[in-house]
């Protein structure tokens, strides 16, 4: 993305107008989060629902996030998503790593079908399974257990594609090289691949991780004891349960949000880096 | 010798696995059970097409549809051209462009519950906006806007679009690095201003990523469902009411009180509804490749 000079030196106003523009931006999409946190800092003795807004807090106070761990089991939800999380960042990690290399890296036979297949899956919208997704898990003995939340998305098929093409883009004379040199599958999976795919490897890590912390509508349909809830349906069920003082949703709200924008906020180098390398296309 | 044919089959395995357990077999069920009468508990028999008649006497899917078709064409031009917009923003690297883009994605990261919430407390009766707006007397009274059937439509839609700005915003980014610097550079040399440019110049060159971005909004504003069910309290209906908004909560409320075969004659609707969009953009892709 090197550009020269002359015509790109940005001139001060037109500096001044993007940076006030940038602002205005920056204040639509961080806005609602900051309003949510401050509310969620508020005290009781404190009128939330003043007319002339404060977005300072006038004596922060963290009771909030206490008094919601004592109407809900938040610490014990926020496991719950932990071990769902990891389970599908592994299961991906894992099994999109090996399918991808050898789809892309070698020739066996059945291997065109298997690709057609995964390809196929793309046009299948997860939401237009789900029920029957729900009659599989239940069938397997999983119907609300964690593992039934985590299992079904522990291996998705897109992320096998963008590991396949992530494998494709190493050069061809590389490999032919490791061949020469008597290397095989395993050794130029793990000496010659994974090297070269770690960008890919960790947006598909990242979004993993997301898609599985954030999830909303799967978890609400496997898990039917409220003990064993995610944070997500955990908030949803506070929500709808304890709806009255808004500075306990705000916390709660919070206590889903925060760690994903921790884990966000120190990835999102790799995550820049990943979509530069063509991980996003859609 | 012999291992080294089994090698490519172990290491694609597990996903098979997947993909026969997860997807192909959950597939193959949903048309089966669509023409079933079959209940959450297992069971049921044949009944032929009852299902799909049955639909269209269904007076909640036809307002589920209205609604759902409502929210896309509202969604499309907005997710379409707002991204493009920030993604010029900030493709130029000023210092601390990178804490802004980190920044405008955000709420692609959160849960879409978290947002919910957030926009149920901004839109309350006694929340921000509309305390703001009574504060500057732009209305005298608080406006119902998760208790109205077309507010909460409008509130939905507000919701998906400030969630989308990142995501699409991104797609946008990587197809910004592809326009013809010199082409801009040409413009600008015959006089042309940022606002011509942008028009003769970007938009050409990023006109088959905002196709694909519509195709995307498109196929996602059909498959909505947290961000309305949460906001609406938690049943898909105004105010709590026990009419379902879009298709898929239809489905999920279908689905789970009782009527499964009924609920996956409705999941074969929508993905008939999904497949044309999503055909048209493998196919982009294809092209692109």
């Amino acid at each position: 993305m090197a550009r020269g000079g002359g015509f790109n030196s940005t001139s001060h106003g037109e500096k001044i107008l993007r940076y006030a523009l940038l602002l205005v931006v920056l204040a639509i999409t961080i806005g609602p989060f900051l309003w949510q946190l401050s509310t969620s800092l508020k005290g009781l003795g404190e009128d939330v629902y003043t007319r002339t807004p404060s977005f300072l807090p006038d004596q922060p106070t963290l009771s909030n996030y206490g008094e919601v761990a004592r109407t809900i089991p938040v610490l014990s939800y926020a496991m719950n998503s932990l071990i769902v999380a990891a389970v599908v960042v592994a299961g991906n990690a894992i099994g999109a790593t090996l399918a991808g290399f050898a789809l892309a890296k070698l020739r066996f036979r059945g291997g065109r079908l298997v690709l057609g297949l995964f390809l196929a899956t793309l046009v299948l919208p997860s939401e237009v399974t789900i029920i029957s997704q729900y009659v599989t898990v239940r069938s397997l003995g999983l119907a609300d257990t964690l593992l039934g939340v985590a299992l079904p998305g522990a291996i998705g098929m897109l992320n096998v594609l963008l590991m396949r093409t992530a494998f494709q883009a190493i050069p061809a004379d590389v490999d032919a090289a490791a061949i020469m040199d008597g290397a095989n599958a395993w050794q130029r999976l793990i000496h010659i691949g994974l090297p070269s795919v770690r960008g890919m490897l960790s947006v598909v890590a990242i979004f993993s991780f997301i898609g599985a912390w954030d999830d909303f509508l799967w978890p609400l349909i496997v898990l039917t004891d409220p003990d064993k809830y995610t944070l997500t349906v955990g908030l949803q069920y506070l929500n709808s349960t304890f709806s009255s003082n808004p500075r306990l949703i705000a916390a709660g709200t919070m206590i889903a949000f925060l760690p994903i924008v921790a884990v966000f906020a120190a990835l999102q180098r790799f995550f820049f880096k990943g979509v530069e390398e063509g991980a996003i296309k859609g | 010798m012999q291992f080294r044919f089994m090698t490519p089959w172990l290491l694609v395995l597990p996903a098979v696995g997947w993909l026969l357990v997860f997807n192909i077999w959950p597939a193959l069920n949903t048309v089966v059970l669509a023409f079933t009468n079959a209940k959450p508990l297992g069971g049921g028999h044949f009944v032929g097409l009852d299902n799909f008649t049955r639909m269209l006497d269904d007076s909640q899917l036809a307002d589920a549809l209205v609604n759902s078709i409502v929210y896309m064409v509202i969604c499309l031009p907005l997710l379409t051209i707002a991204p493009l917009l920030i993604a010029v923003l900030v493709e130029k690297k000023l210092p601390g462009i990178t804490f802004f883009r980190t920044a405008f994605y955000t709420p692609v990261v959160a849960s879409a519950v978290v947002v919910a919430l957030i926009w149920g407390w901004l839109l309350a009766d006694r929340g921000l906006v509309n305390g703001l707006a009574q504060q500057l007397h732009v209305i005298s009274g608080p406006l119902p806007f998760l208790t109205d059937r077309w507010l909460l439509l409008i509130s939905a839609v507000s919701l998906t679009v400030w969630k989308g700005l990142g995501y699409y915003m991104i797609i946008y980014l990587s197809a910004l690095g592809n326009v013809s610097h010199e082409l801009h550079e040409a413009a600008a040399v015959d006089g042309a201003g940022p606002v011509r440019r942008f028009l003769a110049v970007t938009i050409p060159g990023v006109r088959r990523s905002m196709l694909l971005v519509s195709i995307l909004i498109s196929v996602s504003a059909l498959r909505v469902f947290s961000e309305l069910y949460v906001l609406s309290g938690g049943t898909g209906g105004p105010g709590g009411r026990d009419t379902s908004m879009v298709m898929l909560i239809q489905m999920y409320s279908r689905g789970f009180s009782g009527h499964l075969g009924y609920a996956s004659a409705l999941s074969l609707v929508l993905f008939v509804v999904t497949i044309g969009p999503m055909l048209l953009l493998l196919w982009i892709n294809r092209k692109a490749d």
